[in-house]
């Protein structure tokens, strides 16, 4: 036993590394803004016409599902913290899943980009979509929609918030495991991989 | 670096280097004016956000992958040029994502919200948008792989010594 244990780092408790906590607050604000979005629907009644005293109601609603670009935003922060969660528990039992060769470090790296590149298309499709629909276009002639519907508003720029947040801390984890990737020390054993 | 991941890594980035900067081209050089019922109707990219920030990311982009043509093989800055291309990939995909968005509403209109689509009365300023977007597409996929071949050229060397 004491022969394996040569090369390897010292082994840390799960919870104290600050690499845990960063990825533990993304994997809640992912999954907040996820849920938020997901729920955040509104419905007004207006009153249309008025015909011989007799209103007319009309019933608009805001949901996420009109516009695509937050569907997309729904589906990439749900696989982000997915990521999130699988990494946490991936590191938690890091001793019973890898035998510690260094591919674990690519894998994990790897992944984090890619989970990176995907919430970072989400939440920029969404932010643009949200600030067309909070500005309106003159020059195309859309009319902003955040007058009739505050509460829609106000809660899907909360998630579009916490995405962001989520997405900003993933990035420092993604850069820290790409950094501890470079500078992995050399593997020491008495094992010499050929290659081809 | 072998000479064979060199000449790869340049080709790759010369073609990325292309695709970004004729990208950021095409749709900075879209403009359409129509006369619709008396009224006039201008398109051009800057009146949008998005498109704006698709043509400034692109821009950035490209000035990063001329600049990195030019290092030489053996620098200590390839690290550093790993953490930027994946930096700047996401930044491509955001770019790339928000334009994707804001041009479909253009395109099929919301009606939920009442917007009606304008690629009717302006289809040559919509085709050149969907021009600039698939070749800003190309060069993402292009990034994608440049990054994986830098982790690739960077990274397995330090993992498995050779006998």
């Amino acid at each position: 036993m004491a022969f394996e244990n040569r090369g390897k780092p010292a082994v840390e408790k799960p919870i104290k590394d600050w690499r845990h906590v960063v990825r533990m607050v993304s994997f809640l604000a992912t999954a907040s803004a996820t849920l938020v979005m997901a729920f955040s629907k509104e419905t007004k009644t207006l009153v249309v016409a008025n015909i011989g005293g007799v209103p007319i109601k009309a019933t608009i609603s805001a949901k996420f599902q009109h516009t695509p670009a937050f569907v997309f935003f729904v589906i990439a922060n749900g696989m982000a913290s997915l990521h999130n969660l699988l990494m946490i528990m991936a590191e938690v039992f890091r001793d019973k899943m890898f035998n510690n060769r260094g591919v674990h470090l690519v894998m994990i790296a790897i992944l984090d980009m890619m989970t990176v590149a995907l919430a970072s298309a989400g939440g920029g499709a969404a932010l643009f979509m949200a600030m067309l629909g909070k500005n309106g276009n003159s020059h195309a002639r859309w009319s902003k929609i955040c007058d009739k519907f505050d509460s829609y508003c106000d809660r899907s720029g909360g998630a579009l918030i916490a995405s962001f947040v989520g997405l900003v801390l993933l990035l420092l984890i993604t850069v820290h495991s790409i950094i501890k990737l470079l500078n992995h020390p050399k593997p020491i054993n008495n094992i010499d991989i050929t290659l081809p | 670096m072998t000479k064979t991941t060199r000449l790869c890594m340049i080709m790759l980035r010369l073609m990325a280097f292309g695709a970004t900067l004729s990208a950021a081209i095409v749709m900075a050089t879209s403009h359409e004016k129509a006369s619709f019922l008396t009224l006039s109707f201008e398109a051009k990219y800057s009146h949008s956000p998005a498109f704006k920030y698709f043509v400034i990311a692109n821009a950035i982009v490209s000035v990063y992958s001329f600049l990195v043509l030019f290092l030489p093989s053996e620098s200590l800055l390839w690290r550093l040029v790993v953490v930027l291309d994946m930096v700047f990939s996401m930044l491509l995909t955001s770019s790339v994502s928000a334009a994707l968005a804001v041009a479909l509403v253009g395109k099929d209109g919301n009606s939920y919200a009442g917007w009606l689509p304008i690629c009717g009365q302006v289809p040559k300023y919509c085709d050149q948008v969907k021009g600039a977007l698939i070749v800003g597409f190309i060069g993402l996929i292009l990034y994608i792989l440049l990054l994986l071949l830098s982790i690739h050229t960077v990274v397995y060397p330090l993992l498995f010594q050779k006998a």
